[in-house]
């Protein structure tokens, strides 16, 4: 089972290729791929740097490209292909069909992967792709449970990429407008979610308010920790009460499940955060390594180690972590 | 003298019912529905696999009526697909040989894609021409454009719009924003989705969820969220802009019939812009808005404000 660790610049890269990534995504510094933030990814000079460097540790790359470009845009992505294409980068990681279909068409030795943002939920949806496109690999969203995961890999005509750590998408990636329906800039179109430059914190007497294009997100009080005003992990009333009514801030933590993961044949755990710091990439890298290796070593007696769960959940969203959707009452 | 064609007259059409009603308010919703000026009908369900008011029988019996009133019939797949007995049901709508299917996932797009003609629903991801005309290679006849998507990225596609493709335009109603794995409308009730005893029939036009500011801002719809706002494009049943063959009407719990004579009423004529959008604002359940239609935020209103 394949460790694919997250980039958003050199010092981070260089962490998870030292700490054990058998694979890195990156993107390129510009609204093709869906970590689209100021001062993140890299320019066309540093994908050399990266690769050159990933390569003699024998850590693949793979470049992320996976928004969707609009009528009158196209070329900038075809030119993001074609960039990551000379530079013979192990895999692109698509989402748009006509993305898909021109990379095909130009560079068909190229080995595509499926993003997440192509939301993909069943095998009949990666057999599309895989037939039509020739993809290798596809990347499910965080919407299945356990079992399902299990099916969907019996049946797939390629191998199946699952997230193992990191910030939870609680919606189907790639069908999500909410931070769209308020900023009028989302993941498809623009490449982020929730844009910081919508983002306010205000105090007022006794409370710190967060606002994405004004509306309130949350309201906390001055001595508590406010999250980032992620739209699904917000504090909303629903039928008079307040609540976390979509997420409370959360990272999806797939530690006590590696063995079942492993067992039921899925090919790659991927780690979200490209946006995170060098450090983030460098704690979950380490921990992920570790406890693969003990769960292929001796699947039946694993049992992740308390330290292992203690680091994971001091860089999780609102320090704590969940299975989500793999477990099924969490639906 | 050169005489210009007649325009082919702009159609409505009337979404699949997003919503969980009882099989007698959906039995007499369609009823009353064959007496409208709606040329096209959306049947299915599209949200969420545990509501079965309606068998796969009830649907045909109802596409069946529908189509004697002379209404175009489709029947719509689910939008978010997990378990294999989804997959199964999808399959059996697509292999019926009756009526077009509105495709809204990639799975159905796959069983239909070199067989037969097929419409791609708005949940799928088109964003760009060379998308849209690879999937008209395999079939598709006729696309909702995302909602998120602007008319000047209507323009665009026009550009490269190959003959004979219909474009669908959401022009009424709460818009579909997110699909999860969990459902809301359970969670509100401190239960799992397993144990959601269908909840969600309570809630006919969804589940208001507010700000702390009481800013109604999303509707949980199941596994669904929707906009709170309703999204309104009215003018353009008045003034269609170019690369518009259809107007998608999405059904509320009341006054939809309504609604539909209103931008029947636009569209030929019988009321202006400023008439039907004020009409409308008392037919709606909620606050109009269009910000997406003019490239800004989705919840922004734009040209619906009646003053």
């Amino acid at each position: 089972m394949e460790l694919v660790c997250p980039a958003g610049n050199i010092p981070s890269l260089k962490a998870a290729v030292d700490n054990g990534a058998d694979a890195v995504y990156i993107g390129f510094r510009n609204e093709t791929n869906a970590r689209h933030f100021a001062g993140l990814n890299f320019d066309n000079k540093q994908i050399g740097q990266c690769l050159a460097y990933a390569r003699s540790h024998a850590t693949k790359v793979y470049v992320a490209i996976n928004t969707y470009p609009q009528a009158g845009n196209f070329a900038k992505w075809q030119r993001a292909v074609d960039q990551a294409a000379e530079y013979g980068v192990d895999a692109l990681i698509l989402a748009d069909i006509g993305v898909m279909d021109y990379a095909a068409e130009k560079w068909p030795e190229l080995r595509l992967h499926l993003s997440v943002q192509a939301s993909a939920t069943s095998h009949e949806a990666v057999r599309f792709y895989a037939e039509q496109f020739g993809v290798k690999r596809a990347v499910i969203p965080r919407v299945l449970s356990v079992k399902q995961v299990a099916a969907l890999v019996d049946n797939s005509p390629i191998p199946i990429e699952v997230f193992g750590f990191g910030s939870l998408c609680v919606m189907v990636e790639g069908r999500c407008y909410l931070s769209s329906y308020v900023t009028g800039q989302g993941p498809n179109t623009f490449g982020a979610c929730s844009p910081a430059s919508f983002v306010r914190w205000s105090e007022t007497d006794s409370k710190l308010e967060t606002r994405l294009n004004g509306v309130l997100i949350d309201r906390v009080n001055k001595d508590e920790h406010a999250g980032y005003p992620t739209i699904c992990k917000g504090r909303f009333i629903v039928n008079g009460e307040t609540s976390y009514a979509i997420e409370q801030p959360t990272s999806l933590n797939t530690l006590p499940i590696l063995p079942e993961l492993l067992a039921i044949g899925v090919a790659a755990v991927k780690v979200e955060g490209r946006q995170r710091s060098p450090a983030y990439v460098a704690k979950v890298t380490r921990v992920m390594r570790a406890a693969i290796d003990a769960a292929m070593n001796d699947p039946e007696h694993f049992v992740p180690d308390p330290v292992w769960l203690e680091e994971l959940t001091s860089v999780s969203e609102g320090v704590q972590t969940t299975l989500g959707a793999y477990q099924r009452d969490w639906q | 003298m050169k005489i210009a064609p007649s325009p082919v007259p702009l159609r409505l059409s009337l979404g699949p019912i997003q919503y969980h009603w009882s099989k007698e308010k959906m039995l007499g919703f369609y009823r009353a529905i064959e007496s409208t000026p709606v040329d096209i009908v959306y049947l299915g369900e599209t949200v969420c696999s545990k509501r079965r008011s309606f068998r796969h029988k009830d649907w045909i019996d109802v596409a069946e009526r529908l189509r004697g009133a002379g209404k175009e019939v489709i029947l719509s797949t689910l939008a978010l697909v997990e378990a294999n007995s989804e997959l199964g049901y999808i399959r059996r709508i697509c292999n019926n040989e009756t009526f077009t299917i509105e495709a809204n996932d990639m799975s159905a797009v796959q069983m239909l894609a070199g067989k037969t003609t097929f419409i791609g629903g708005a949940s799928l991801n088109i964003y760009n021409s060379r998308t849209l005309n690879k999937l008209v290679g395999m079939g598709m006849s006729r696309w909702i454009m995302p909602v998120e998507l602007s008319k000047s990225a209507l323009a665009g596609f026009q550009k490269k719009m190959l003959v004979g493709i219909e474009t669908e335009v959401f022009a009424w109603g709460r818009m579909p924003l997110a699909y999860s794995a969990r459902c809301y409308t359970a969670r509100a009730h401190n239960v799992s989705k397993d144990d959601c005893a269908n909840c969600c029939i309570n809630d006919p036009d969804g589940l208001q969820l507010s700000t702390r500011e009481d800013e109604k801002f999303l509707v949980i719809n199941g596994i669904q969220t929707q906009s709170a706002k309703v999204h309104s494009l009215i003018v353009e049943a008045c003034d269609p802009a170019p690369g518009i063959d259809i107007l998608r009407i999405s059904p509320q719990s009341e006054n939809t019939e309504l609604v539909i004579t209103m931008f029947d009423q636009a569209r030929t004529g019988a009321a202006t812009a400023i008439e039907a959008t004020q009409e409308l604002a008392c037919l709606s359940p909620a606050e109009l808005c269009d910000g997406y239609w003019h490239g800004e935020a989705g919840m922004a209103s734009l040209s619906t404000n009646c003053g």
